[in-house]
């Protein structure tokens, strides 16, 4: 089935919380190297037949309607994975 | 009598608090469900606190779409009063009701504490029986209570005397500019991270010798928004 793969992360401006607390873990556990980290979401959605335009369109809507906030969020990608 | 309605979506938390608060302040609670697709001609609503949806995907985030939204947003855009508190606010900034963001606290942890705010803005639906300048004590207790906008809009809020409350002392999540609670333009949606339903009652609430054995100051919210709806019947 092939699924339509949506990434949003937080926004560059706002202070991602979450992704500073796992950098700041990651040193405490021996993995050196890392300047910083943001942490985002993915999520998967499933397509039943093919990937039109149509279901791509709707996939890109709901990306930037509902899987993300444009207040703090940027839909970084929509792709298609077989 | 005043009807004020109290939506409960699934996971909400202080539904019966916000009724209760209602009933103190001589108003008439009327229970909403998520699923209502009518308002049962309420006077105001209040959006209360809690994890609705189990806070999937954003705080607020699925709330949104639920039924009763869709009439909140139409009777809040034709001037009705409606207060969200905590995941309320929440909801409000998500259906675009107020304007702004909540984000996880900047220490990442759940804070429970009363706290104190400056009541900036006393001519909302729902401070009208407080004075500018006030300084009130209420719970707070939140996960994902950082309040972040950009700063045109923050620069906006600040300038149309939008900031409806401040915190004082310390800011308790890392909000921009101090702000806990807002108001749009007209002044009848309000929302604000802490909690004035849990601050109604003598011995309930905050209670100390250091805020002078008050615990009743979130009673303004609920005597504010009767008077109003009373008064312009």
């Amino acid at each position: 089935m092939p699924t339509i793969v949506v990434h949003v992360m937080p926004k560059p401006e706002i202070l991602d919380p979450q992704g500073k607390a796992v950098g700041a873990a990651l040193p405490r556990l021996g993995f050196e190297g890392f300047a910083s980290v943001r942490q985002g979401k993915r999520f998967e959605l499933q397509v039943e037949g093919d990937v039109t335009d149509e279901v791509l369109t709707q996939a890109r809507d709901a990306a930037a309607t509902m899987l993300s906030n444009p207040v703090i969020e940027d839909v970084v990608a929509v792709e298609v994975v077989d | 009598m005043a009807r004020i309605g109290v939506v409960t979506f699934p996971g909400s938390l202080d539904d019966r608090d916000a009724a209760r608060a209602v009933r103190l302040a001589d108003g008439e609670a009327v229970n909403l469900f998520h699923t209502d697709a009518d308002l049962q001609g309420v006077d105001a609503v209040v959006l209360p606190g809690g994890f609705s949806y189990g806070d999937y995907l954003r705080a607020g985030a699925i709330s949104r779409f639920s039924p009763i939204m869709e009439r909140v947003v139409d009777a809040a855009r034709g001037g009705m009063p409606v207060l969200g508190i905590c995941n309320g606010f929440q909801v409000l900034t998500e259906v675009h009701l107020l304007p702004g963001s909540m984000i996880k606290n900047e220490h990442l942890h759940f804070v429970c504490r009363d706290q104190v705010l400056r009541v900036e803005n006393a001519s909302t639906a729902w401070t009208g029986d407080y004075e500018a300048g006030q300084e009130i004590t209420i719970p707070l207790k939140n996960q994902d209570g950082q309040y972040v906008a950009d700063e045109r809009t923050l620069d906006e809020l600040e300038g149309e005397g939008l900031v409806t409350f401040r915190y004082v002392g310390w800011n308790p999540n890392g909000s921009r500019r101090d702000i806990a609670g807002i108001t749009n333009g007209r002044g009848n949606v309000v929302g604000l991270m802490p909690h004035p339903e849990h601050a109604v009652e003598p011995g309930f609430g905050p209670d100390s010798r250091l805020n002078g054995r008050r615990g009743t100051d979130g009673l303004a919210f609920f005597t504010s928004a009767i008077r109003e709806l009373v008064t312009t019947g």
